[in-house]
């Protein structure tokens, strides 16, 4: 039998016109915890959910013991042995632990019996859980052990985790790592999907890291340096074009926030208690991960969050630029008109003057050069870089003086991307402020030397290198190497 | 076939007659109902309740033209419509409640209301407001102050129809160009960009919207008592609320074109009674062919919005 449970080879994948995989390799030895290190969008999930049947790879090969192998569907590699737990459970909250683990069976739902592997798996492993108990009642911990235990009643010897730890206490993900291990010493097989670069290293045998689409590093984690991991993850990219980036100001203070927090509905604390002061003229770049606090960050910022705790000081109109434009931004149905006014929807009175919106909205389109057939075509029939200069340049049109931007650019062509660049530039020399979130961290350093990190629901303010090119310092604060 | 057809379009369209008494009397109900399920739907709330809410407005605009027999007939027609309104929009007013205060889903909220209000009729003309003689399951016919106008003489289309009419322009120019309107049309076409970019208060006008949806739902009670029936009978809707959803969707929830909807399914129970009487076809023929035709429209344009959704993705 070979080393390799499982291995996949040169995978590409093609999403639309987005490349998400372009040449990733990464082999999964026998009893070995492996993690599977990238920035966002780096193809992490994506491969994983190749491996486990969920999507079918464009190009390249998968093999299990060496034998190659085609997963068309996820029944098909949960009947190879192989598990995966999503970042976001796929457990039914109104189900027990027991019912949702019968589920994956054919037939009769057998919940006794499920029951009794759950109580048995528990015994074996430690993973103990109540079977009778209601998902939806559990803590999350306990979620994701169900999850791990479902995919061991089906015998599975290789288990994927999707940014296990990204939902857990210390403590748990401590817990989770010892089991981790256990299982791999047991000759099972764990891949670790994470972008905290130091406990990888910590808990991983194998490393593998992937960027843009392909695999940069494949290698042993006790030979990698955090440095090491850290570049491989952030890349040798040409240095970003500095020349036009912000400085910071001390002008008038046009946004602050005094000891400002945010819980979410379950009471978990999604931003720690911050204090951040942004001026006229200035820029300010906020680099994290998903769900490290950055949205309710921008939220609070833009007014559209309230504080749990502290205050927060912001001009009156703040626009905002949100990352999900076509639900959070603008009504597809809504005509180019009609969306302008929506920006006024809640402040309007009496009767609406549509020759005046329309007038508004033209205007807008001329200025931010929106390709539209007219203002009376639906939004939803502009492309999406022309939906961006639209939303960009309403929001510019509403609030000359602040402006709140949630990765702006995603999605977007060159061209795009520069006039809305352009746009959140011209705010602040015009003696504005603005703050934009991006996960493209050469995007942030093009725009300003004003950079904040959020990672864990904290935000920490980086302050710039001597060397305006030096991006190691931001990178190392963005997947939590110096936290 | 010929025969049957025949005696279908003589029902229907076939003389003065059966256009002015047969089959806008019965558009006027399904106009003012079609244009409450229109509102809601409009603001994203899936109120399938005017059946409810017309049975509740017939029984205030009742109550009002019993209790004021004898007062000028201008205040008596002001004050049923009144009634009708408010009954109307309480009965909505509960869903609302449950929909705003504990996420009750109003789909399910207003269906059973509906129950509940067929019932309450039940109770009410064997009770309360049941004819002195208290044998029939009625009420006392309306005096002539509370009997609404016929619009041409020797036709028994009644002001109503008019009123339906007003309503409906009303709506289509508050939906199109007034603000509070506009909120209802962005809080039903998207929420959450509502909420976010407009800082609109998505809950409040849903639930106003609703409320209005169930005024205009009572306001066809009060029409079928005060300018068909003169009296409140527990059969007083042959399901009028229910048709309103299939009025106001074949109309793509435009006013306007409400009107048109509610005439042509007006001009469909006008025709297949008559059908019924002359040929012996069950009325249910017709609620076949409508049935048949709102699946084919609706499967249609469900199509058509794919279609267009993934020319622009």
């Amino acid at each position: 039998m070979s080393a390799s449970a499982l291995a996949l080879t040169d995978i590409h994948k093609t999403f639309g016109d987005t490349r998400a995989l372009d040449g990733a390799s990464c082999t999964i030895r026998r009893g070995s915890i492996h993690a599977l290190l990238g920035e966002n969008g780096a193809g992490k999930t994506t491969l994983m959910r190749i491996a486990f049947g969920m999507i079918a790879a464009d190009q390249g090969q998968i093999t299990r013991h060496g034998a190659p192998v085609h997963f068309r569907s996820e029944r098909e590699s949960i009947a190879a042995g192989i598990g995966m737990v999503h970042q976001h459970f796929m457990l039914i909250p109104a189900f027990t632990v027991a019912e949702n683990i019968a589920l994956g069976g054919r037939g009769r739902l057998d919940a006794v019996a499920a029951a009794e592997t759950v109580r048995r798996i528990g015994a074996a492993t430690g993973l103990a859980i109540d079977p009778q108990a209601r998902i939806a009642d559990l803590p999350v911990g306990a979620q994701q052990r169900t999850e791990i235990v479902r995919a061991l009643a089906h015998d599975a010897d290789v288990l994927i985790l999707d940014e296990p730890t990204a939902v857990l206490t210390p403590t748990e993900s401590d817990e989770l790592y010892r089991w981790m291990r256990r299982f791999a010493d047991g000759g099972g097989a764990v891949v670790l999907i994470t972008h905290r670069v130091r406990e990888a290293l910590a808990v991983a045998d194998d490393v593998t890291v992937l960027r843009r689409g392909r695999s940069v590093l494949q290698g042993v984690a006790k030979s990698l340096t955090e440095d090491a991991a850290v570049t491989a993850i952030v890349g040798d990219r040409l240095a970003p074009d500095v020349s036009a980036a912000l400085m910071p100001t001390d002008g008038e203070v046009l946004f602050a926030l005094e000891a400002a927090a945010v819980r979410d509905a379950d009471g978990r604390q999604r931003l720690r208690p911050t204090q951040l002061l942004v001026r006229s003229g200035e820029i300010l770049g906020v680099l994290g991960v998903e769900g490290s606090g950055q949205r309710e960050l921008l939220r609070l910022l833009a007014g559209r969050l309230a504080p749990s705790e502290g205050r927060v000081q912001r001009p009156d109109v703040v626009g905002f630029v949100p990352e999900d434009r076509l639900h959070d931004a603008v009504i597809p149905a809504f005509s180019l008109t009609e969306n302008t006014t929506l920006a006024e929807a809640g402040a309007l009175r009496g009767r609406v003057d549509w020759s005046r919106e329309t007038v508004r909205a033209q205007t807008i389109v001329s200025d931010h050069d929106v390709r539209a057939s007219g203002v009376q075509a639906t939004m939803r029939s502009l492309s999406g870089g022309n939906q961006q200069r639209f939303v960009v340049g309403r929001e510019r049109q509403r609030s000359p003086r602040a402006l709140v931007a949630e990765n702006p650019t995603r999605g977007l062509d060159v061209r795009a991307t520069a006039r809305v660049l352009e746009t959140i530039r011209a705010v602040a020399l015009a003696g504005g402020a603005a703050v934009v979130y991006s996960t493209d961290l050469d995007e942030i350093l093009s725009l300003t030397r004003r950079v904040v990190v959020c990672f864990d629901g904290f935000v920490r303010e980086v302050s710039a290198p001597a060397d305006a090119e030096d991006r190691t310092p931001y990178a190392r604060a963005l997947v939590g190497a110096d936290a | 076939m010929t025969e049957v057809l025949l005696a279908f379009w003589d029902g229907a369209f076939g003389s003065v007659y059966a256009v002015l008494s047969a089959t806008l009397v019965r558009a006027t109900p399904l106009l003012f109902v079609g244009l409450a399920v229109a509102l809601a739907f409009r603001a994203g709330v899936l109120n399938i309740g005017a059946e409810g809410q017309l049975i509740v407005g017939a029984i205030g605009a009742s109550a009002v033209a019993l209790a004021i027999p004898a007062w000028p007939r201008p205040v008596v027609i002001v004050l049923m419509l009144v009634a009708g309104a408010v009954a109307g929009g309480l009965w909505a007013g509960i869903a609302a409640v449950l929909r705003r205060r504990f996420h009750v889903l109003e789909v399910i909220s207003t269906l059973m209301l509906n129950f509940v209000a067929a019932a309450l009729i039940g109770w009410v003309v064997r009770g309360p407001l049941q004819e002195p003689t208290r044998v029939y399951p009625m009420s006392e016919s309306f005096s002539a102050a509370a009997r609404w106008p016929f619009l041409v003489p020797g036709q028994r289309l009644h002001l109503g129809f008019v009123l339906g009419l007003v309503t409906a322009a009303v709506l289509w120019y508050v939906l199109q160009h007034t603000a509070a309107g506009f909120r209802v049309r962005a809080v039903g076409a998207g929420a959450r960009a509502a909420a976010s970019a407009g800082a609109v208060p998505v809950a409040r006008v849903a639930s106003r919207a609703f409320l209005a949806s169930g005024m205009l739902a009572g306001l066809a009670g009060a029409s079928e008592v005060g300018g068909v029936t003169w009296a409140l009978y527990e059969g007083i809707s042959p399901g009028y609320g229910y048709t309103a959803i299939a009025v106001a969707l074949l109309a793509r929830l435009d006013p306007r074109w409400v009107i048109v909807t509610a005439i042509g399914f007006g001009a469909l129970e006008a025709g297949g009674a008559a059908m019924q009487r002359s040929a012996g076809v069950p009325a249910v023929a017709v609620q076949i062919v409508t049935a048949a035709v709102l699946l084919s429209v609706l499967a249609l344009s469900r199509w058509r919005a794919r279609d267009r959704d993934e020319a622009s993705a």
